[in-house]
């Protein structure tokens, strides 16, 4: 920068100039002294986007035990730092007001939610499963044996991981429970 | 691409700008045919038309990459006699039978050599049929003689390059213009480009998404694909292949590790009642002894180890009876209708939003509302969670919360930045995620809840037989943290395998079939290798080759190009310096290159394999498609498709044009609901329009981790439907006003966009007006912004090789400003449903 008065140094009189707008011409005092909110981060975790599957690398910004920022990892040869609009906002898919923290629980006919301690919640998922296997235990079908549950279903997994996958289809299988499905269906 | 991938569409931009010459063919003008060299827009549902027509425009003119076809495809192959074409049958394979509408595929088979299946043996057709048998073949092939015979010269009437040129003989630019309404010049273009851009110094590639896949041909659009890219040498090398863009982040895993009721990690079949006895009776029809697919006892059985430890011995089968058989179809769609019969009961509802996000909503919810209880877990309260609160059928006055019986747990989830564990992304990509924080409140991992659940439902086990499954289950990973989170990394070291010196293994040639080794899943065998969690491998890329073989892990065996060994020519060399990839180096004797290599990487190129040889002996040096029976790669399939051994054009299950190639409309084995909640429009003019339905870049499926972003809400704000200016003009719609979409499903009302971006289409002589719906918008899921449920509209009708629902071709009418509300909907869908 010239040493020149501070009108000249002014971004805009600059730019009229003809200095680059995407460079140094929209730089000022001001804008010097600010700092990127990533910089006073206590952690960093190496991540990938959830959202579609060509796995862009993210880096996740901790600060006081709250997400600061994500951004992307330019580390990556898939992505080279770079994320789509739903990648660069997904600070707010993890930090948004609507993320539910709590059990709710609807019994049959009610017209509203409850709460549940999640404990309990677990004990009446487990007892609810135990229950229908029972009650829906199939032995043989057409004279067949087919050792299975036609009661009890689950659907979703390609936005989970691997390992929670592995272990859900593992359970399952264990229990009888045949009809488990995912997003890959569709 | 640009619109649903777009960090990856940079690397087709980087192309463009290297020389590239890009095409985009697709119902809309989007983003992507912005940057494309020339976009081609096309009636859905007709690409096999277009594809068929580039299929014919290689044969006829003779622009196939012979040296590469004649050593890597079964092109040569002579095929039973038995065979007859559609062209013969007025749109029938041979063997349908229209009682059961299923084919019997024997008389699809090569020309018999020797000792032939028998009739239980027989893959595709029927069988497959039953249950998406066809899943099974993402790792390995269905079985087929490793030696035909076969005619070299091309000749012979009865060998597949013949048959391909006969059947395709009708798919000309005049059936591309009249069915797709793709004009002669652009038809010319694309194909002058196809074929100057294959062979020695050259590759194409094809990229596709949902647009191919959710259709009543689905299987057979990828499988014209493979035909030409085939014929054009473009698989197994660098710019080449079908590229297959996959929109959650770990659908692919979760095919590989199937949350699939018909598949078990790794691709093998789950046991049918109907077809399997024992151990080795399943493994006898599951498949060929011969490629890679010949070690599936080694695969299986490492399973069988890996899930019941201890207890898993020869002497009774590796529990192989521990694992529940199927009978047939138990899918999505098939479950749902469990549902509103009341034989399901319970149902998990984990990361995915069916009373929105699945076709033909209303039969979801109707299922939702019919069960005993519901488990949901998501980040947000979901439609699936609250639709007895605040759905649609409560407006209608179907259904009133009070009359709802089911029981509904809501549990929060964990984000992905508040666990670890890996994803695998579209490429076959395992990327291990660090976690960032621990969860807060009751928000919980997958991981976390099904262990612990697992463990709660152990507790409450008894000594009845029943329970000896989950009784002797290895069940018990080390926990950590104040939540007693299991270890994902001892899960993915599971998944990996172990040796019989419980060290982890390396690769899945060390698997063995006497129970030795556990391996969880076969295919991801070597991603705890050396006890390295490979997955996490965070090399920079700008450190290393293009290829970039340290960041992350790729199954298998960290190949980042499958079958790569095409890329070298019969000899071992590379097609042309400019394409070099993998290649044998005689000096060293063995294969090496720019990536792992895709065979033996000792086999020389001019090994001949012994009569009788069993597995990957039996692969001559020459063979790249290492997990089909025969090495070889199919450009006709004799055995494991459930609709046809070739690609043929069939109109969509509801479509406003008749087929012009045969009395059968529609594809004669795809799968149909006739039942109340399942109907269909009626063919005819009460519905004639096309509908389409895609994504938006800002958005993401059902909208539930989208719509409640503020950023994503205000920058696609309401559910819009486009249509081109003159039905605008037709139906007196006006940009920025009302429409009204009617199906005999649903109505739905979108704001109107009117756009040049959707074109009508000349199509068999009159104009054919298509209407484009995205799909994120619902009525709740805590979003910001909400809309009227486009999948609702859709119609229950799936592919048959893999039950995949038809929701990119349907029919529709429209008509301007909004619909009606409360119970005159359900009056103007009689309406319609009555014509």
């Amino acid at each position: 920068m010239s040493g020149r008065g501070w009108l000249a140094r002014w971004p805009v009189i600059r730019q009229l100039r003809g200095q680059d707008g995407r460079s140094d011409a929209v730089r000022s005092p001001r804008t010097d002294a600010l700092r990127p909110r990533t910089e006073d981060a206590a952690t960093v975790a190496r991540s990938i986007c959830p959202y579609c599957a060509v796995g862009c690398g993210q880096l996740v910004y901790v600060e006081d035990g709250k997400v600061t920022q994500i951004e992307g990892d330019p580390d990556s040869p898939i992505s080279r730092g770079r994320l789509c609009p739903k990648g660069s906002a997904s600070k707010q898919l993890v930090t948004h007001p609507g993320r539910q923290t709590q059990v709710l629980y609807r019994r049959p006919y009610g017209t509203g939610w409850e709460r549940l301690d999640l404990d309990t919640a677990m004990e009446m998922i487990a007892d609810r499963v135990v229950r229908t296997r029972r009650e829906t235990w199939e032995e043989t079908h057409e004279g067949k044996v087919v050792r299975r549950t036609m009661g009890i279903a689950s659907l979703g997994g390609a936005t989970l991981d691997d390992e929670e996958n592995y272990l859900m289809k593992k359970l399952y299988t264990a229990l009888g429970a045949v009809q488990v499905e995912n997003q890959a269906r569709i | 691409m640009a619109e649903c991938h777009p960090v990856g569409f940079q690397w087709v931009v980087e192309a463009k700008a290297r020389g590239a010459r890009v095409f985009h063919v697709d119902p809309r003008f989007t983003r992507t045919s912005a940057l494309a060299d020339r976009y081609l827009p096309i009636r859905a549902g007709s690409d096999i038309v277009l594809l068929g027509a580039l299929i014919n425009h290689v044969l006829a003119n003779e622009l196939d990459f012979r040296e590469y076809v004649l050593a890597y495809t079964n092109a040569a192959t002579l095929v039973s006699e038995d065979f007859r074409d559609t062209e013969d049958l007025d749109g029938l394979f041979s063997g349908w039978d229209p009682e059961t509408g299923t084919y019997d595929p024997r008389s699809w088979a090569y020309e018999p050599v020797g000792e032939q299946p028998s009739a239980e043996q027989a893959e595709g057709g029927r069988r497959d049929a039953e249950a998406a048998g066809a899943d099974t073949y993402g790792a390995g092939g269905p079985a087929a003689h490793p030696s035909p015979r076969t005619d070299p010269t091309l000749t012979h009437p009865r060998c597949v390059y013949q048959i391909l040129k006969r059947h395709f003989a009708r798919y000309t630019p005049e059936l591309v213009e009249q069915l797709c309404g793709i004009p002669r010049d652009g038809f010319a273009e694309l194909a002058e480009a196809v074929t100057a851009n294959s062979g020695r110094e050259r590759t194409t590639a094809w990229v596709y998404s949902v647009g191919w896949t959710q259709h009543t041909v689905g299987a057979q659009y990828i499988r014209t694909a493979s035909i030409l890219q085939l014929l054009l040498g473009n698989m197994g090398r660098p710019g080449g292949g079908i590229l297959a863009l996959r929109g959650h982040a770990s659908i692919q895993g979760s095919t590989d590790i199937p949350t699939l009721f018909n598949i078990l990690p790794g691709y093998l079949d789950m046991p049918n009642a109907h077809r399997h006895g024992g151990l080795d009776h399943y493994l006898e029809l599951e498949g060929g002894t011969t490629g890679f697919w010949g070690n599936r006892r080694a695969y299986l059985v490492s399973l069988l180890k890996a899930w019941w430890g201890e207890a898993a011995t020869e002497a009774n089968d590796f529990c192989f009876g521990h694992l529940p058989r199927i009978t047939g179809d138990h899918g999505h769609y098939t479950t749902v209708m469990g549902q509103i019969d009341g034989t399901v009961k319970g149902y998990f509802v984990v990361g995915e939003n069916p009373a929105v996000g699945s076709s033909g909503g209303r039969a979801q919810r109707l299922g939702l509302a019919n069960l005993d209880w519901l488990v949901v877990r998501d980040l947000t309260l979901v439609e699936t969670a609250t639709f007895w609160l605040d759905g649609p059928e409560l407006e209608t006055g179907e259904t009133r919360t009070e009359d709802i019986g089911t029981e509904v747990f809501f549990l929060p989830a964990a984000s992905h930045v508040e666990k670890e564990g890996t994803f695998t992304n579209t490429q076959r990509l395992l990327q291990w995620r660090e976690k960032a924080l621990d969860p807060v409140g009751d928000r919980r991992s997958e991981l976390w809840f099904y262990y612990h659940l697992g463990k709660l439902i152990r507790q409450r086990l008894t000594d009845d037989e029943i329970d000896r499954p989950v009784r002797e289950l290895t069940w018990d990973y080390p926990e950590h943290g104040v939540h007693r989170e299991p270890s994902a990394a001892a899960v993915l070291r599971e998944i990996n395998g172990v040796g019989p010196d419980g060290r982890a293994l390396s690769t899945s040639t060390q698997l063995r079939a006497d129970g030795s080794t556990t391996c969880g899943c076969w295919i991801y065998c070597g991603v705890y290798a050396d006890e390295v969690n490979q997955a996490a491998r965070r090399r920079p890329g700008r450190e290393q080759s293009a290829v970039a073989p340290e960041w992350g892990w790729a199954w298998p065996a960290n190949k980042r190009i499958l079958y790569n060994r095409a890329s070298a020519d019969p000899e071992g060399r590379p097609w042309s310096e400019r394409k070099a990839y993998v290649w044998w180096d005689a000096e060293r004797g063995e294969w090496t290159g720019h990536d792992v290599p895709d065979c033996e990487i000792g086999k020389p190129p001019g090994y001949v394999p012994p009569e009788g040889a069993f597995a990957q002996a039996s692969l001559a040096g020459t063979d790249p498609f290492i997990m089909q029976s025969d090495g070889k790669g199919w450009l006709y399939v004799p055995t494991g498709l459930v609709d046809g051994p070739l690609p043929t054009h069939y109109e969509p299950h509801e479509s406003p044009v008749g087929n012009p190639l045969y009395s059968q409309q529609a594809n004669p084995a795809r799968h149909t609901y006739h039942r109340p909640e399942s109907p269909y429009n009626a063919p005819g003019g009460r519905f004639p329009y096309v509908l389409t339905t895609y994504r938006l870049t800002e958005h993401h499926t059902a909208g539930a981790m989208s719509r409640p972003l503020a950023y994503l809400a205000e920058l696609q704000p309401e559910l819009f439907c486009e249509v081109s200016p003159r039905l605008a003009e037709e139906l007196g719609l006006v940009n920025g006003g009302w429409a009204t979409i009617v199906t005999s499903r649903a109505v739905v009302e979108a704001r109107v966009l009117v756009t040049g971006r959707v074109r009508p289409l000349r199509v068999g002589g009159r104009v054919v007006h298509q209407v484009g719906l995205p799909y994120h918008w619902g009525w709740g899921g805590g979003g910001l912004v909400t809309g009227d449920v486009a999948n609702d509209l859709m119609p229950l009708v799936l592919d048959p090789n893999v039950y995949i629902q038809e929701s990119k071709a349907m029919t529709c009418d429209v008509l301007p400003g909004r619909r009606p509300r409360g119970p005159a909907v359900l009056d103007l869908l009689e309406r319609y449903r009555d014509g």
